[in-house]
C-alpha cells in the first residue's frame, strides 16, 4: 500500500512537473520500481507442493536450528560476487578467473583454520558431514588397516560415523560402540575397564605403554572426545563439531569435521586433517587429485566462500552469540518447566550446547504433539530420521524410557531467534501439552496416583 | 563532523537501512546487533580504533543495502506471529 501510494505521489509530482528531465527521471524511478515487484520471485516452482502447505503470510517460526540454519545475510553478501561474476575454477592455473577464485578458497580455508585454530593446509573442503565423517573414518582405518584394526566409538554418534564402521566391520575390522551414560557422555572408567576385558580377551595387551591416554569427555551434547595416539584407536580424535561449531575454541584433534549449514553459512562440509603428527587417509573418491589428493573433485567455489565467511562471522560473533543463545536457552526452559510439570530435558544440563534443547514431555505422543505446534517449524529428532515414527536411537542410548523417547521435541535455537519467537513457542507448547494431557487416560491414572509402570497390560 | 556526531548519523543510516528487511528474523537481529555494537564502542577514543570501527560500520551498512534488496526479491513470506505484521507496518 504504502509502495502503491509512493509511486502515485511520484506520478503526481510528475504531472505537475514542467521540468522534462525531472519528468524522465522519475518516470524512469517509477518503472524501476514497478519492474522490481514484477522480478520478485513469488512462488518459487516446486514440483508438487503439500495440499497443507501453509499459505504465504502464515510461514511457521523457525525453531529447527539442528536441521540446518538460516543464511546469514553478511555470508550470502560475500558469496554473491562467486556465483554471479567470479565464476572460475579454482583449480585453473592458466587464468585470471581460475587464480581469484583459487584465492578466494585459500583464503576461506585460512578463515576456518583460523577458528578452529589449526594450519590452512590441514583443512580439506568436502560435500558435507557425511562425506567428511566417510573420509574420516573409513579413510584413516584402511590407511593403517596393516597395523591398526580396531574401531572404537560411541553409540550415539551420527548416522554416518555408525554405518561407515559398519562398513569397516564387513571389511574385517573390530568395532567397539561404547556405552554412554544417560547425560550423554562416555564413562571413562567403565570404557576402560570394557577395553582392558576385551583386549584380555584377545590377548593383545601386552605392552602397557600402549594403554589408553586419558580419555576426557567432552563440551558438547553427546559425544566423546578421546585423546589417544597408541592404543588401537583408528579414529584417534574424530570430533563431530556439527551443532556447536561456532562455539569451540582451539581444539587438538586428530581429524575434526565441521559443517557449515549449521553455522548459518551455506551447505559445504570441511574436514580437519592433523598434519603432525601426521594423521594419514586413504582417498575414498578417485580423481583429479585436488585437495592434496584426498577428495578428489571441483571445490565449489561459492560455498567454500560462504563456509570460510561463516567461519569469521562465528568468530567475531561468539561471545555475543554465544551470551544470547545461553539466555534466550533458559528463557524457553523456565517457561516452560515453570507451568507444566514432567517435562524432562535430554542431555547433561552442564555439558551441553545451550542451542539445542531436546525435552521430553511425559504422557505426551511427540508426534501429536509436533502436530499440535503446526505454527512452529520443530522436529523430534535428526533430519535424517525424521520420516520415520521411531524414536531416536541416540536417546535410546542414554537410557532414555521407551515412553520418553516417544514424546521427545527438539527445539532450536540460533543467532536470528528472537524473544518474541521463544514466548509464543513456550506459550503454544505448554498450551498444548496441557490440552493433549487432559485427553489422556494415562495423565488422568497418574493423577489418580496410579503407577504406570507397576500395571501390567492384558494382551488380546 | 566530529567523530561523535559522524557516528550517530552512520548509526542512524544503518538502523534505518536495517529496519528495510524484509525478513522478521533478520531485521531484529540487524537493528539489535547494531544498536548493541555501538552502544558498546560508546567510548572508544582510540583513533586506529576509531578508523577500523568506522570502516567496519560501512562495509556492514552496505551489505545491509545490499541484502535488503536481495530478501525484497527472494521474499520467504511472512510469519504466522501477530507481532510480526505489527513490526513490519510499524517500523
Amino acid at each position: 500500500m504504502a509502495r502503491l501510494f509512493r509511486n502515485f505521489r511520484f506520478v503526481l509530482q510528475v504531472v505537475n512537473s514542467t521540468n522534462q528531465s525531472t519528468k524522465r527521471y522519475l518516470q524512469a524511478n517509477v518503472t524501476d520500481n514497478a519492474q522490481k515487484v514484477a522480478v520478485a520471485v513469488k512462488h518459487p516452482d516446486t514440483f508438487e507442493t503439500r495440499k497443507d502447505m501453509p499459505p504465504e503470510d502464515m510461514r511457521p517460526l523457525y525453531m529447527d536450528t539442528q536441521s540446518t540454519t538460516p543464511l546469514d545475510p553478511r555470508v550470502l553478501d560475500a558469496m554473491l560476487p562467486y556465483f554471479v561474476g567470479s565464476y572460475g575454477n579454482p583449480h585453473s592455473r592458466t587464468h585470471a578467473y581460475g587464480w581469484e577464485s583459487e584465492a578466494a578458497v585459500e583464503k576461506a580455508r585460512k578463515q576456518i583454520a583460523d577458528l578452529i585454530g589449526a594450519d590452512p593446509r590441514e583443512v580439506i573442503f568436502t560435500s558435507g558431514a557425511t562425506e567428511s565423517n566417510n573420509i574420516a573414518v573409513k579413510g584413516t582405518a584402511r590407511f593403517y588397516k596393516s597395523k591398526k584394526n580396531h574401531v572404537i566409538t560411541t553409540q550415539t554418534e551420527h548416522k554416518c560415523v555408525l554405518d561407515s564402521c559398519r562398513a569397516l566391520e564387513a571389511e574385517g575390522f573390530r568395532v567397539t560402540y561404547l556405552p554412554v551414560q544417560p547425560n550423554g557422555i562416555v564413562d571413562l572408567k567403565v570404557s576402560l575397564e570394557l577395553l582392558i576385558y576385551l583386549y584380555n580377551q584377545m590377548e593383545l595387551l601386552t605392552n602397557k605403554s600402549k594403554l589408553l591416554l586419558p580419555v576426557q569427555p567432552m563440551n558438547n551434547d553427546l559425544k566423546l572426545r578421546a585423546t589417544n595416539r597408541f592404543f588401537y584407536w583408528i579414529i584417534p580424535y574424530l570430533n563431530d563439531a556439527q551443532n556447536q561449531f561456532g562455539h569451540i575454541i582451539n581444539m587438538k584433534d586428530d581429524l575434526l569435521y565441521i559443517v557449515d549449514k549449521n553455522d548459518f553459512g551455506q551447505r559445504v562440509g570441511a574436514l580437519y586433517i592433523r598434519r603432525r603428527p601426521r594423521v594419514r587417509v586413504e582417498a575414498l573418491q578417485s580423481g583429479g587429485g585436488q585437495e592434496r589428493g584426498m577428495r578428489s573433485g571441483t571445490v565449489p567455489t561459492p560455498l567454500c566462500v560462504g563456509m570460510g565467511s561463516a567461519c569469521a562471522v562465528a568468530m567475531e560473533e561468539m561471545e555475543y552469540d554465544h551470551k544470547r543463545t545461553v539466555e534466550l536457552s533458559n528463557r524457553l526452559l523456565h517457561k516452560v518447566q515453570d507451568a507444566i510439570p514432567q517435562v524432562i530435558r535430554n542431555g547433561d544440563p552442564d555439558m551441553t550446547y545451550p542451542g539445542c534443547i531436546n525435552l521430553s514431555f511425559a504422557y505426551v505422543e511427540g508426534e501429536s504433539l509436533l502436530m499440535a505446534l503446526k505454527d512452529i517449524a520443530l522436529s523430534s529428532g535428526s533430519a535424517c530420521t525424521s520420516a520415520s515414527l521411531e524414536p531416536s536411537y541416540v536417546l535410546r542410548a542414554v537410557g532414555a524410557d521407551d515412553d520418553l523417547a516417544h514424546s521427545s521435541i527438539r527445539f532450536g535455537i540460533g543467532r536470528f531467534t528472537t524473544e518474541e519467537e521463544i514466548d509464543y513457542t513456550a506459550d503454544l507448547t505448554v498450551k498444548h501439552v496441557t490440552r493433549l494431557r487432559e485427553m489422556s487416560p494415562l495423565w488422568e491414572m497418574v493423577q489418580e496416583g496410579i503407577d504406570i509402570k507397576q500395571i501390567k497390560w492384558s494382551q488380546h | 563532523m566530529g567523530s561523535r556526531s559522524k557516528a550517530l548519523a552512520l548509526y542512524k543510516q544503518i538502523l534505518q537501512e536495517s529496519k528495510k528487511f524484509t525478513s522478521y528474523n533478520y531485521r531484529n537481529y540487524a537493528i539489535r546487533k547494531t544498536r548493541d555494537e555501538f552502544r558498546q564502542n560508546k567510548e572508544v577514543t582510540d583513533p586506529q580504533k576509531l578508523k577500523d570501527l568506522f570502516k567496519k560500520a560501512k562495509d556492514n551498512l552496505e551489505i545491509v543495502q545490499r541484502q535488503v534488496l536481495v530478501g525484497q526479491m527472494y521474499d520467504g513470506g511472512r510469519l504466522v506471529f501477530n507481532l510480526e505484521h505489527f513490526v513490519y507496518r510499524y517500523w
